[in-house]
């Protein structure tokens, strides 16, 4: 018999029960909830008359809605001045405060984006199944879990029940072997990948990261790698556990302590795929051939090196595709044959749930200590993913680095990844952002997404237009 | 839940592919704490010329004559047709709840996004794969024919076009069981209770970490 995968591990350890017709009921260890997409779910539980089936798996935070701005955000909920945000972010406190869930609170220092705080305090832990209602919840994967988003009717039903009904995806491996260049990040790997099965491309699968550029990651890489994922269509992205996921976890303010830990790590150990395991998808790429990754278009697919020049059209055979892309240039206000090098910048994020960790502010602080934004860049901000990372940057110092560049230090939130709150571009607007998705509109009505590094989003922001981080200085 | 049956209703086109959730409703909408208000606004950024905010008016808004569902012939659609990987992007419920609105039970493509999917049937939608040369095939013959309507019969999982040719398509025996029925499937699951109770126990042994986290 065949090997396991980590994931049919994951999956036999959470398995309740196997139905007939081919679903499952799976077990959830821990849900992390925020203020969007729970409202709905919390109400028709009351509706039902029904209660949190075990509130001691749950933690919530808000993150999509909150200002980062100092001033909006010194007075808490009661400061946040769009007064639709402010009864979602309140009506999560409400909700939490009722059934006694943990929340990190708007001006808590460990609020911050649900992809970042779950790691960072422990609450995700290897091994371990987690959910929240948001797709970008595969970023968990990292540490050896099956973490993937749900909806809000599913939100309801795992506070109800702690299941989930589901059926099993297939295995999907995604090998990248070699070493990557020096300014080549995660986040272009991650890309890379994107740009070469596509955004469907993982769509029925739970995607194993796996190879000598993922054992050589660091966590937070790691980290951002799942996070992307769900942008290759697939529900869950994973790493196996290793000495450098340990590393992470231990001493994390949920972690377990002594005899637990021991006995935690000794389970966490058989968290790889065997070596006889089979793979229903296997693809494969050179980590040393990655060069920093541009998107042109509005998917992340639309990806090229930034020695690229954006596509012609009519250089594309299949009709739907043809479509799509002249349909993205126009939005995007790009010319075929234009050098990605040539796309000038009027805004620039770095932020995220994909690069908002501490290595990612280190990575930004790297490229513009010293320099100062280009005049032609109306505004260039940096946003933290937790109040930890936060502190973390400004011990360091990096807030220093960026605020004598030019560029803004803000306090944590998703912010302008998906422009809830009042950070967003204007219809037109270039921004070289950190985040995940460059879909119409995402960042701000008719704004024109282009998802890079930390690394290459900074150095945008200096020479106002896409240069190469490998010879930037 | 609403059930599903049969629904016959005039089919009408979303020629794109990868529509993202955010397509389907802009994230300004989801600011909402409420299930129902998302129907005006799907597709908002195609759908008006101007930039759509919550709490405006949007039967004020001008509409953008070249988007089809504002045509007039397809006023009234209950099926959507679509491309490749619909539903994209985000988890967010809106994205169905916002179609269920606007009147659509059912969207045909010829795949899905997992999530979206997935949300469909919470909601009494169908989303329906079918075979990418008939999707091609069904967009032909309703662009060449003004009130071109289908029937779809999900317990026979057949479309029927039409010209009377059916087409059949695959559906989860669990998800059309409950779509059919119009199940909550929380009901449902805690039909299992005892089952889920024993695993966790177990579970509180050999993971003991895992459990009494709010009180740390
Ligand atoms: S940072 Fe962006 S992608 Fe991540 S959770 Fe927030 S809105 Fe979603």
């Amino acid at each position: 018999m065949a090997g396991k995968t980590l994931y049919d591990k994951l999956w036999q350890a959470h398995l309740v029960s196997q139905r007939d017709d081919g679903s499952a009921l799976i077990y959830i260890d821990r849900h992390i909830v925020h203020e969007v997409t729970s409202p709905q779910a919390f109400e028709g539980l009351r509706l039902a008359g029904r209660k949190p089936w075990r509130v001691d798996s749950v933690v919530a935070t808000p993150d999509h809605n909150v200002p980062t701005t100092h001033n909006e955000r010194a007075s808490g909920v009661a400061g946040i001045e769009d007064p639709i945000s402010r009864i979602q972010v309140q009506t999560l406190d409400e909700n939490c405060d009722e059934l006694g869930i943990l929340e990190f609170k708007i001006n808590d220092p460990r609020q911050g984006i649900v992809h970042v705080i779950g790691p960072e305090s422990g609450a995700c832990l290897p091994g371990m199944t987690i959910v929240c209602g948001d797709s970008h919840t595969s970023t968990n994967g990292a540490l050896g879990a099956l973490s993937f988003g749900i909806g809000t009717s599913e939100v309801e039903h795992v506070l109800a029940t702690q299941c989930l009904v589901a059926k099993k995806m297939g295995n999907m491996l995604v090998k990248v072997d070699g070493t990557l260049g020096a300014g080549v990040t995660p986040k272009d790997v991650v890309l890379a990948i994107i740009g070469t099965i596509g955004t469907a491309g993982g769509t029925g699968y739970a995607i194993e990261f796996g190879g000598d550029v993922f054992r050589a990651m660091s966590m937070e890489g790691r980290l951002t790698v799942c996070n992307m994922a769900i942008e290759a269509g697939a529900r869950a992205g994973m790493v196996a556990v290793d000495e450098t996921t340990l590393d992470y976890v231990r001493g994390r303010d949920y972690a377990p302590k002594a005899e637990q830990w021991d006995m935690a790590v000794a389970q966490w150990r058989q968290l790889h795929s065997d070596a006889d395991a089979v793979f229903d998808r296997v693809v494969e790429l050179d980590g040393s051939a990655i060069a920093p990754q541009v998107t042109w278009g509005n998917s992340p697919e639309m990806v090229l090196p930034i020695s690229g020049s954006v596509p012609d059209p009519a250089q594309e055979a299949d009709v739907v595709k043809q479509t799509g892309m002249t349909r993205a240039l126009q939005y995007m206000g790009l010319t075929p044959g234009q050098p990605i090098t040539s796309i000038r910048v009027d805004r620039v994020f770095i932020g995220s749930c994909t690069n908002s960790r501490i290595e990612d502010m280190r990575a930004a602080a790297a490229v513009v200590q010293g320099k100062t934004k280009a005049a032609s860049v109306k505004e260039a901000i940096v946003v933290p993913g937790s109040g930890q990372v936060k502190a973390q940057a400004e011990a360091e110092g990096l807030h220093h680095i960026f605020l004598a560049a030019g560029l803004e230090w803000r306090e944590p939130g998703c912010s302008m990844c998906l422009a809830m709150n009042a950070d967003r571009l204007e219809a037109g607007e270039h921004c070289a952002s950190t985040s995940n998705r460059n879909f119409e509109g995402r960042q701000g009505y008719g704004g024109r997404t282009h998802l890079v590094s930390p690394a290459m989003a900074a150095a945008a922001a200096i020479a106002g237009h896409f240069v190469d981080v490998r010879t930037f200085n | 839940m609403k059930s599903f049956t049969v629904l016959t209703g005039l089919a009408a086109p979303m020629d794109r592919s990868n529509v993202d959730t955010d397509l389907i409703i802009p994230k300004q909408f989801l600011k909402s704490i409420n299930r129902s208000g998302f129907g005006p606004n799907a597709f908002d950024e195609l759908r008006y010329l101007d930039k759509g905010e919550p709490g405006r008016d949007n039967s004020q808004r001008p509409l953008n004559p070249e988007f089809p569902l504002n045509f007039s012939r397809y006023q009234g659609a209950s099926i959507l047709v679509a491309r490749e990987n619909f539903g994209c992007g985000s988890s967010r419920e809106h994205a169905p709840w916002a179609l269920e609105e606007y009147g659509f039970r059912c969207v045909i493509a010829p795949s899905f996004a997992d999530i979206f999917y997935n949300n469909c049937f919470k909601n009494g939608m169908l989303p329906l794969v079918l075979e990418e040369p008939l999707v091609a095939q069904i967009f032909a013959e309703l662009y060449a024919q003004e009130g071109y309507s289908l029937t779809v019969d999900l317990e026979r999982q057949v479309v029927i076009k039409p010209n009377g040719e059916t087409l059949a398509f695959e559906v989860d025996a669990f998800r059309k069981h409950c779509l059919l029925n119009g199940f909550d499937d929380i009901g449902l699951t805690l039909q299992d209770a005892e089952q889920i109770k024993t695993y966790e126990a177990e579970r509180r042994l050999s993971t003991p970490w895992l459990f009494g986290f709010a009180q740390h």
